[in-house]
């Protein structure tokens, strides 16, 4: 399939004689969502980070539109058009909201790492930076420094720090953790949008965003896959609903 | 709560007329002084690149600044002076070979693993020359005759004339002032500053973190290499405790007592140490003691510098709000704080 | 090289790397324990050596020496703990760096007024002087023999208390993860107190034990430093087991350098230095970061 933006084959990941991810395969196409969900310890954090280059897998492999980039560094994987957010907010708290946008837009421009000029000064890269602003809905708040950010501006923000690195696949890690339900609701919604040209992976505990937002579901637990498909034949299938989910959350 | 713009410029500017009229009144030995002190500012300065602005804690910045001057030594013939245009690009070459290889190395660890690893690389330095006879060991050697600075026979640059090698330190400082801050304001001094600031985050938007820092690290070691020839120009002599640690710390107070905020911290942190250290050393039998006294007092009582006592001077005046969001160049001015 | 020349240059790799260990052991735990990186551990060495000549050439017994010296040290490490080194953890490393270096200035120039700068030499104890003739030509001084064992009884006890004591835990947990053991409601301001001092006192200790064998000289704490901070970088930070086993390759390869490489000798540690940094970044030991 032409629209495949993230491959996965495989990917086995041992953490002295602990198995964190054994075996796992993973597609994701352009213009869906795909959410991965398990327990805690099932190895979806892993999953992330051997995704984005972070960790090296012991086994497997892992393509960018096709390319192998199994040995690539993060950095590599960022430039080839991965963008990822973290659990735990990661943005540069010192400088605004627009300097943290423009960060990220600098990143993919071809003077990302250019010995003169202004930095801030870039009409393209100030450009892009306003618009990935203005799509994940902050735009308001560019001039605020990013640590008065409230925690959901905070990640709203990191979302739109990887906007403006123009992905074509985005990981996205629990992007709703520790929101109240109104800023979950805006993020759910902000998210939804998002997969329009782009591929999304989400991992997230919130079951209710999940079932909202996903086009299709990766069930893990203890490293392995035990489902996948669309959220009714993840919902249906038994051996889901006996390691994980339970019959309470249906 | 920064000093007026306007006012930072006027005594810039002041300093800097000051700074071309001083061989009109200074004896001899104050201008030997300040070209001495103009060029450790340019590696205060250029360490501050690497510390301040990229955030690794180097500890072998001294042995650049030392290689530079050993190179010139060995570059030098017996009987006459080596020409500056040969024998600069070599120093600095050599120089920026040197860092490569060291920050290569020691970049593939972080936090105190880098400072003991930058350590360790200088000292091999220090002992290399130490050790060996390549440049006559623990004794040092003489550079009898300064570089010579010629086109077509005509010589442009007398090093040897005091008057002149003044206005080539400063030269020299002006120049590596004007490089270290094109450098912060452009989207390369963003990066260093972003990877300085979370790593991760840089890494994981594209920032090739290794390669901005070791770029950075070997620049400033060059940046190192300039004053470090001229210096050892200066003193027709190096010895490997040019090269040694206490060097490099020493260049880590100037930095600190400056301010590793601005780009001019540091230079004037190098004019303030070596100016306290000669009136201590004039005066007193063990100055050491209350330099080390001082720089205990600096770590807890100034953190931010001298930079930040001049704005707390101005706290209560109301500095023009900068341009919000004007970059990450206000990245470095707020870290740290 | 004969059998006996080389099992002289065994012995003395293996001793010089046994008092490295100790000084080393001192720097990692401090490290690893407080997060601090203490630049004037060096300075400590020498001063102990001071202090052994001082004390035992007003008492004449090496003993004394050895006891004052290190409960000077401990004593003195306690003073500044309460006094800096608490207020600095968490800062970052660039102002340990600085307060250190600024204590090196004072220790030396304190050093300078209390002894001045010449160099020293101390008198082993009577029933530790003498030779043991190995051939007719090769004799070894009793004095190393009893070194190399009073660091190996020193050594083991380093590690029984590691490995065996509630205190080893402590320090066990709290190199591994220190928010860990903080939050476990482990008071880490009395063991941060106790680690420093003890940190200190193994340098002193190293210093007073050398130096019957070598000369007191004011920039002997600089050498050992360095070689302690190579020490730590191939073992890994906080690990003493990884300290012993760097202490005795960096012996090995000094003593041996200068036998067979005089010149570079001293280039060979870094270059040991480099390729363990090359192959295993975070030493031997130590933790993936």
């Amino acid at each position: 399939m032409a629209d495949i933006v993230l491959s996965a084959r495989h990917l086995t990941k041992r953490f002295g004689g602990l198995v964190a991810v054994s075996d796992v395969s993973i597609d994701v196409h352009r213009d869906e969502i795909h959410a991965v969900i398990g327990p805690n310890g099932a190895g979806k954090s892993t999953l992330v980070n051997l995704l984005s280059g972070e960790i090296t897998p012991g086994e497997g492999s892992v393509h960018l539109a096709g390319k192998d980039m199994t040995a690539r560094s993060p950095d590599q994987r960022a430039r080839a058009g991965l963008g990822r957010s973290y659990q735990k907010t990661t943005i540069f708290p010192d400088v605004s909201v627009f300097a943290n946008a423009r960060l990220a837009a600098q990143a993919r421009s071809p003077k990302a790492l250019r010995f003169f000029g202004d930095a801030g000064r870039d009409p393209v890269i100030n450009a892009q930076a306003a618009a990935a602003l203005s799509e994940a809905g902050i735009a308001a708040h560019a001039d605020t420094p990013a640590r008065h950010l409230s925690h959901g501006g905070q990640r709203q923000l990191e979302i739109a720090m990887v906007l403006a690195t123009t992905p074509s696949i985005l990981l996205l890690d629990e992007p709703l953790a520790g929101m109240g339900p109104a800023e979950a609701q805006d993020m759910i919604a902000l998210v939804s949008r998002l997969r329009n040209g782009r591929g999304i992976l989400l991992v997230e505990h919130d079951m209710d965003a999940v079932f909202a937002l996903a086009d299709r579901l990766t069930v893990m637990a203890d490293g392995h896959v035990i489902a996948t498909g669309t959220p009714a034949q993840v919902r249906a299938d038994p051996a889901v609903r006996v390691a994980y989910l339970g019959e309470d959350c249906l | 709560m920064t000093p007026p713009r306007a006012l930072t410029r006027s005594l810039l500017a002041a300093l800097l007329m000051a700074a071309l009229l001083l061989p009109m009144i200074a004896p001899t030995y104050y201008l030997q002084f300040f070209a001495k002190a103009m060029l450790l500012a340019i590696v205060a300065a250029s360490l501050n690149l690497v510390v301040g602005f990229g955030g690794m804690v180097s500890l072998c910045h001294g042995a650049f600044f030392g290689l530079a001057g050993y190179v010139l030594a060995l570059a030098s013939p017996s009987s006459s002076g080596a020409s500056l245009w040969t024998s600069l690009p070599l120093a600095l070459l050599v120089v920026a070979i040197a860092a490569a290889l060291v920050g290569a190395l020691a970049l593939r660890t972080r936090g105190i693993y880098f400072i003991m690893a930058t350590l360790a690389f200088g000292e091999m330095f220090f002992y290399f020359f130490h050790d060996t006879r390549v440049a006559n060991g623990s004794d040092g050697i003489y550079i009898y005759f300064e570089p010579e600075i010629v086109i077509a026979g005509w010589r442009l640059v007398d090093l040897g004339n005091k008057t002149s090698f003044y206005y080539v330190a400063l030269a020299s400082l002006l120049l590596a002032i004007i490089v270290i801050s094109t450098l912060v304001r452009s989207p390369f001094g963003a990066a260093l500053m972003a990877a300085r600031d979370n790593e991760q985050r840089a890494r994981s938007l594209g920032f090739p973190v290794f390669r901005i820092r070791l770029t950075a690290f070997v620049l400033a070691a060059v940046l190192a290499g300039i004053a470090g020839y001229f210096s050892a120009s200066q003193f027709g002599f190096v010895a490997p405790q040019t090269l040694g640690w206490h060097v490099s710390a020493t260049l880590l107070i100037m930095v600190v007592l400056g301010g590793m905020k601005s780009v001019l911290g540091p230079v004037f942190g190098a004019f303030v140490l070596l100016g306290l250290e000669e009136i201590l050393k004039s005066n007193i039998e063990h100055w050491k003691l209350i330099e080390g006294v001082i720089v205990i007092a600096l770590v807890f009582m100034l953190p931010g510098g001298l930079q930040h006592l001049a704005q707390l001077a101005f706290s209560d005046r109301r500095a023009p709000a900068g341009q919000p969001g004007s970059g990450a160049s206000r990245a470095g001015r707020q870290h740290h704080g | 090289m004969d059998i006996a020349t080389f099992s002289v240059q065994l012995l003395n790799a293996v001793q010089h790397g046994l008092v490295l260990f100790l000084v080393a052991s001192g720097l990692t735990l401090v490290f690893g324990i407080l997060g601090v990186i203490n630049l004037a551990h060096g300075a400590f060495y020498m001063l102990g050596a001071y202090l052994a000549y001082w004390i035992a050439g007003y008492t004449g017994s090496f003993a004394l020496a050895l006891v004052g010296g290190v409960a000077i040290a401990f004593l003195l490490g306690l003073v500044l703990e309460e006094a800096f080194v608490k207020r600095l953890i968490g800062r970052d490393h660039l102002a340990q760096v600085l307060l250190s270096y600024g204590l090196i200035l004072v220790i030396d120039e304190v050093r300078q007024i209390l002894f001045g700068k010449d160099v020293h030499s101390v008198a082993p104890p009577a029933w530790l002087q003498g030779s043991i003739e190995l051939t007719d030509v090769l004799s070894y001084p009793v004095y190393r023999l009893a070194l190399c064992i009073a660091c190996l009884v020193l050594a083991g006890i380093i590690f029984f208390i590691i490995q065996k004591t509630r205190l080893g835990m402590i320090l066990r947990a709290g190199a591994e993860n220190r928010d860990m053991t903080r939050a476990l409601g482990i008071s880490f301001d009395r063991v941060n107190r106790y680690v420093f001092a003890g940190g200190i006192a193994l340098a002193a200790l190293g210093g007073i034990l050398v130096a019957p064998i070598s000369t007191v000289f004011p920039g002997m704490g600089d050498s050992m430093l360095i070689l302690s901070f190579v020490v730590v970088v191939l073992g890994g930070i906080g690990s003493v087991a990884g300290a012993a086993f760097g202490a005795l390759l960096i012996g090995l390869t000094d003593t041996f350098g200068k036998v067979f490489f005089p010149q570079v000798s001293s280039i060979l540690v870094y270059l040991l230095m480099v390729i363990i940094l090359l192959w295993r970044p975070n030493g031997l030991l130590g933790r993936a970061s």
